[in-house]
């Protein structure tokens, strides 16, 4: 068995990073998803309008690249229940915990603070072993 | 509007795109591609790995080699950095519990958020329990903190 490279993988991580590195060096704001959407939910004045264009931009970014044959998968209809249910932890569980893959795996581990790091650390292992589990009862 | 506000906007729209087109190539918006790489013991796929790789690569030399030495962002703001630096049960929790969520369906905000021009109903529902959760946790956030935060911050 050889091992390559998934060039794919990679390159969009250069995007996401680039992306973060931007957003930070040109208006100070962290590149950190679930953080951006808070405040859109709850909206501070004067704070809400860049959180907005970037998350349209981001629903956008989608489509304009559709052209060049990169596309979203398609999704077949899992347990509702059982999305639903994924939804409402990863609300609470980003909120209570500061952030998600983006804010602390990314920005936070690149500025290698240890809040971030140890948050990483546990939310993959905890969905390791979530996955460990779904695959024991069949599920995957 | 004022000439600063439309920066912001213009700089966070251009992240956000970039920030999109990234979630979709590397893959990270498909869940059975997430899966495989969280399933360790089993038909383990690396290759995600990479993806938080190769997003450390370009953002940690820029943040301490231009941004930290810098100290304010170009448009003259100060960054808006968390300055938390215990490990608390708070984000032990959060985190575990996110882990469990991200674990059960192979979503995560930005995934989701980049796969929403899909109109796919499995996202959209993701989505909606996502804010609920977001908002539940607010409000016990807001029941809990907000005494310390008056006392301790004093203004």
């Amino acid at each position: 068995m050889t091992f390559s490279i998934p060039w794919h993988a990679l390159l969009g991580g250069m995007l996401l990073g680039l992306s973060a590195a931007i957003l930070m060096l040109f208006s100070g704001k962290v590149a950190g998803i679930s953080s951006i959407v808070n405040g859109l939910i709850q909206p501070k004045k004067g704070d809400t309008a860049w959180r907005a264009a970037f998350i349209i931009a981001m629903i956008l970014s989608a489509i304009f690249i559709a052209p060049f044959d990169i596309n979203l998968p398609s999704l077949r209809p899992d347990s509702y229940l059982l999305i639903a249910l994924a939804g409402l932890l990863v609300g609470v569980g980003t909120r209570l915990g500061n952030g998600c893959t983006s804010g602390h795996g990314i920005v936070g581990m690149g500025r290698f603070s240890v809040r971030s790091i140890v948050a990483t650390v546990v939310f993959i292992i905890s969905a390791i072993v979530v996955v460990y589990f779904r695959q024991l009862f069949g599920a995957i | 509007m004022h000439y600063s506000s439309l920066f912001r906007i213009a700089v966070a729209a251009v992240a956000g795109l970039l920030f999109g087109a990234g979630m979709v190539i590397s893959e990270m918006v498909d869940p059975n591609k997430v899966t495989a790489f969280l399933n360790v013991t089993g038909a383990w796929d690396p290759s995600l790995a990479f993806v938080m790789g190769g997003a450390l690569l370009v953002f940690t030399p820029i943040y301490h080699g231009v941004i930290k030495k810098r100290q304010t962002a170009i448009n003259g703001e100060p960054l808006q950095l968390s300055h938390k630096t215990k490990v608390d049960a708070p984000l032990i929790l959060g985190a575990s519990i996110f882990g469990i969520g991200w674990g059960l369906a192979g979503f995560c905000p930005g995934p989701a958020v980049s796969s929403l021009s899909s109109v796919n109903p499995v996202i959209i529902v993701f989505i909606v329990f996502m804010l609920l959760g977001m908002q539940l946790a607010n409000q016990y956030l807001v029941g809990r903190v907000c005494s310390l935060f008056t006392t301790k911050r004093g203004h």
